[in-house]
């Protein structure tokens, strides 16, 4: 499906791309990790055919430069930083939709379950919008097309617990007709997301794994959090997350999204001397 | 075609909503309007008076303020696009680089034309409101010129965030190019060409290559067609081309290196990295 043979960039004299070989096949989800400066973004960016490289990348045998409309027809893509447009929301909704031959209110529906109401802010102008929202309306746009291929920079740095839930649902409904390519700074962030693992550093692959395929993107684990004492400090890092607590505040349950469980836990640890008692339990899809 | 328009009419609403636009769109605006203002119809300067009056006058002025507001106003939103993002992201949709560029210019064209003609429409509207007779020869023709002039420093513009990389190289090299433009217009190349005994064809060549001598030269032909505040220069260029036949001239060369400026961007943006 995607291939890059060989693809290497060079700006003036660093070379941010050294020899890159891979092949990524349909239904792939890869997790694109590194550093900054490893060479993720320029690597994303020979893949959409905005820079010129050395090597060859092809979609499907199709160089994405040469072929633009046809290949990047089949892409969609989310940026990590959302570009400062100007533009009211609805005409950026029209003009992507136009393009890519899709109907805009597939972009609403998507919008909609991430939790953004579009009718309401369809005159605002896009760089106006919480970071939030960026993501959601770009996350949207992306997904509400036949995309064959689905790029995404950091896409769920943005979002609240709730909507990453609603976002990793979107994404198992698109797991057997679409490759995915997640890049990340931190592995922890996209684990749950995908089944293969590639590093880069100073511009080459520096680990390519396959990763167990356990975790489902639909499922929901039950949970369950006994804390010694209480800390406000705790509540306010819990703030977003499906999770309240009881009277005396010392006991939180409360249910997070499977793919989210890494990170969920990452977040407890910072108050391990707190908790007395921790259950994730699997409820199932 | 349906990309182009796409890609022209974005651009638009982006500029409409843009800070330079509303600067632009006021100094235009308040250029007829304080020309008015100051009763420049009820005076009389080498003959000229009523609207003709004022459209020379605005059009002396349009030709010192269009070429560098263009200039820069392209080239920062182009190249500041590109490095805040706007062409990673734009550019990842199923757009054709051809219908990308040639979209931009088209819209940019518009909005930038747009202003300059309607301040000047708005005066003639109001002329003919007040009574005033309305030189449409004149008016024409200016017409002509101020579509040409914009499209020869926006094509100039195109070509200069093609090659630059970074705003700020991008704004540096249109105010290089806008001062070299000015500083060799025809007063100072002559006295240098005279100074360094060059013969006075070649002498007038050199200032013809520059648009802004092209177009200050037309604009002076309107109301002194032997342009006689050239000295010999006049008859260098009246020999050349007749003065119908500089007028034309006036139209097409700047139309001409503008287009030509936009083809070779064009080609530079294709050929390299977009973002």
């Amino acid at each position: 499906m995607i291939q890059f043979n060989n693809v290497a960039k060079t700006f003036r004299r660093a070379r941010v791309l050294d020899g890159i070989s891979l092949n990524i096949g349909l239904g792939e989800r890869v997790a694109l990790i590194g550093s900054n400066g490893a060479g993720k973004t320029t690597l994303i960016r020979c893949l959409l055919g905005e820079y010129t490289h050395d090597g060859a990348v092809a979609i499907n045998g199709l160089d994405p430069r040469s072929n633009r409309t046809e290949v990047l027809g089949s892409i969609g893509f989310v940026p990590q930083l959302p570009p400062p447009l100007k533009m009211p929301v609805g005409q950026l909704i029209d003009f992507s939709a136009s393009l890519c031959g899709t109907d805009p209110q597939r972009i609403h529906a998507i919008a909609k379950r991430l939790g953004l109401d579009v009718e309401n802010i369809l005159t605002r102008q896009f760089v106006r919008l919480s970071g939030g929202m960026k993501q959601k309306l770009l996350i949207s746009i992306a997904l509400g097309r036949d995309a064959k291929v689905l790029v995404m920079d950091e896409p769920a740095a943005n979002l609240d617990p709730e909507a990453r839930k609603i976002f990793f649902d979107l994404l198992a409904e698109r797991l057997d007709d679409a490759t995915m390519i997640i890049s990340s700074h931190r592995l922890d962030e996209v684990s749950a997301l995908v089944n293969r693992v590639i590093e880069m550093d100073m511009g080459k692959v520096v680990l390519d794994d396959q990763v167990a395929d356990a975790v489902s993107m639909t499922a929901t684990l039950a949970c369950r959090i006994v804390l010694k004492r209480f800390e406000p400090a705790f509540a306010k890092a819990l703030d977003g997350w499906n999770i309240s607590s009881s009277d005396d505040s010392l006991t939180w349950t409360g249910s997070i999204a499977g793919p989210d469980r890494l990170r969920f836990l990452g977040i407890i640890s910072r108050y391990t001397a707190l908790v007395g008692d921790l259950s994730l339990a699997e409820t199932g899809n | 075609m349906k990309q182009l328009w796409l890609t022209a009419k974005l651009d638009i609403v982006e500029s409409l909503r843009a800070r330079w636009f509303q600067i632009y769109t006021l100094i235009f605006g308040g250029i007829v309007a304080l020309l008015f203002l100051f009763g420049l119809t009820e005076s009389r300067v080498l003959g000229f008076i009523g609207l003709s009056r004022l459209l020379v006058t605005y059009i002396q002025l349009t030709m010192a303020i269009l070429p560098i507001f263009v200039l820069i106003t392209t080239v920062r939103s182009v190249a500041g696009d590109r490095e805040a993002g706007v062409f990673e992201y734009l550019l990842s949709l199923p757009v054709s680089l051809s219908a990308w560029f040639w979209g931009k210019i088209v819209g940019r064209y518009i909005v930038v034309f747009a202003p300059v003609f309607l301040a000047m429409l708005g005066a003639v509207g109001w002329a003919t409101v007040q009574g005033i007779e309305v030189p449409w020869n004149i008016f024409g023709y200016y017409t002509a010129l101020l579509a040409v002039m914009a499209m020869c420093f926006l094509g100039i513009g195109m070509l200069i965030s093609a090659i630059a990389r970074s705003t700020d190289m991008a704004q540096g090299a249109a105010f290089l190019v806008w001062l070299t433009f000015l500083l060799f217009l025809d007063l100072i190349l002559l006295g240098v060409m005279i100074q360094g005994k060059v013969s006075p064809e070649i002498a007038v060549t050199l200032a013809l290559a520059n648009p802004l001598q092209v177009f200050r030269t037309a604009a002076l032909a309107l109301f002194d067609p032997q342009l006689i505040v050239l000295g010999p220069s006049a008859y260098v260029i009246l020999d050349l081309f007749g003065a119908e036949g500089y007028k034309i001239f006036a139209l097409a060369y700047p139309a001409a290196l503008g287009l030509l400026s936009a083809t070779i961007g064009y080609f530079l943006f294709r050929r390299g990295d977009l973002p």
